[in-house]
């Protein structure tokens, strides 16, 4: 009895992440389709989303990833890679904010510079 | 030798006019660029209306290291052999420039801090016991990462060469700048020179740093220099090379 209510609660755990992970997969497509979200940036949610996807659909995959870790109820193993995968997204972004930041002060400085050269005399817009 | 004096300016209205007066009386044949960073008074206007400075306007606010660095750009394709940094509040003393201009030009360094701790006895300059602590701090940690002992790594008061001034155009500290621009260019092999020189206190406005910020700014200046000697000598500019 009890092995049964495991089996359909690990099968619950599968079905959920499995759908979630291709439902979330598809919203990506679609927002490049649109022209909404640039390549460059579905790439590491593509990534992410494919891995979450093969490891949840496949069992025994997860299993063995999650002995390789110590991990003893292997749907938490899940979770880690999650967290893994979202933190380097965000660590890619903080390096692409770096770079626009970068390019946005480069820009304002060189407004400043040819603002001089054109000669146009400081704009006051206060009253 | 041409001379460029960057003057970065932030809300500076009382003080910007006579700070360009100040530099023009000093010496006349000085081009002063005051870097007007996005200041929500009059000062761009104001230093327009002297006649006797270019007045770079940003658009935004960038913060003193930004609006600095704009300064040296303009040095640097203007073709100027030095480039001097002098506050905008007044508290910088034109008459000193002779100070730590003098290594430069017997080329005896590329950059030249003009220090108000080298001689504690002949200097005037008042400042809290916390900052002092942070500003020992500042030196310790600076001159364990480039040998060399620094008094006064958060003086503004400095004078480069074209070729100091040209690397810093291309890669310059945005935030808390001078600590780090000391060990930038201290570990791309530039000499450096501290010459004592006297400040004014404060004429007017406040301190970017006072009150509980100061914590927080010892904090992030601290991560920053650790990050700034982490990083990998500049290509093409490395005085070594």
């Amino acid at each position: 009895m009890n092995d049964v209510l495991g089996n359909i609660l690990t099968d619950r755990i599968q079905i959920f992440a499995v759908l979630g992970s291709i439902g979330m997969l598809l919203f990506i497509l679609r927002l490049i389709k649109r022209r909404r979200l640039k390549e460059e940036y579905a790439l590491l949610w593509i990534i992410v989303f494919v891995v979450f996807t093969f490891i949840s659909f496949f069992t025994p995959v997860l299993n063995w990833l999650a002995g390789l870790v110590g991990i003893l109820y292997p749907p938490s193993a899940l979770l880690l890679f999650l967290i893994v995968g979202i933190v380097m997204i965000l660590i890619h972004y903080s390096v692409v904010i770096s770079r626009l930041s970068e390019q946005n002060k480069k820009l304002v400085q060189e407004i400043a510079l040819l603002k001089h050269r054109l000669g146009i005399p400081f704009e006051q817009e206060k009253p | 030798m041409r001379i460029c004096v960057v003057v970065p300016a932030y809300n500076e209205e009382a003080n910007i006019a006579s700070v360009i007066q100040e530099l023009k009386t000093y010496r006349q044949d000085l081009t002063i660029v005051v870097v007007n960073d996005g200041s929500l008074d009059r000062t761009g206007s104001i230093a327009e209306s002297t006649g006797q400075a270019v007045v770079l306007n940003l658009p935004c606010n960038l913060g003193i290291g930004g609006g600095v660095q704009t300064g040296f750009r303009y040095a640097a394709r203007q073709g100027f052999d030095i480039a001097i940094q002098f506050d905008g509040d007044g508290q910088h003393i034109a008459a000193e420039i002779d100070k730590i201009l003098a290594p430069i030009e017997a080329d005896e360094a590329d950059f030249v801090i003009g220090s108000r701790f080298i001689d504690d006895a002949r200097s005037s300059y008042q400042s809290t016991f916390a900052r002092r602590i942070g500003i020992r701090l500042f030196s310790w940690l600076n001159s364990l990462i480039i040998r060399q002992h620094i008094t006064d790594n958060t003086s503004g008061f400095r004078a480069y060469n074209r070729r100091a001034f040209c690397l810093l155009a291309q890669f310059y500290p945005v935030d808390y700048p001078e600590p780090e621009a000391v060990i930038l260019l201290g570990k791309n092999g530039f000499r450096i020179r501290e010459v004592a020189v006297e400040m004014r206190a404060r004429a007017g406005g406040e301190s970017s740093i006072s009150g509980l910020k100061s914590a927080y700014y010892m904090f992030k200046v601290m991560t920053s220099i650790l990050i700034a000697a982490i990083r990998t000598p500049v290509k093409g500019f490395a005085r070594h090379e």
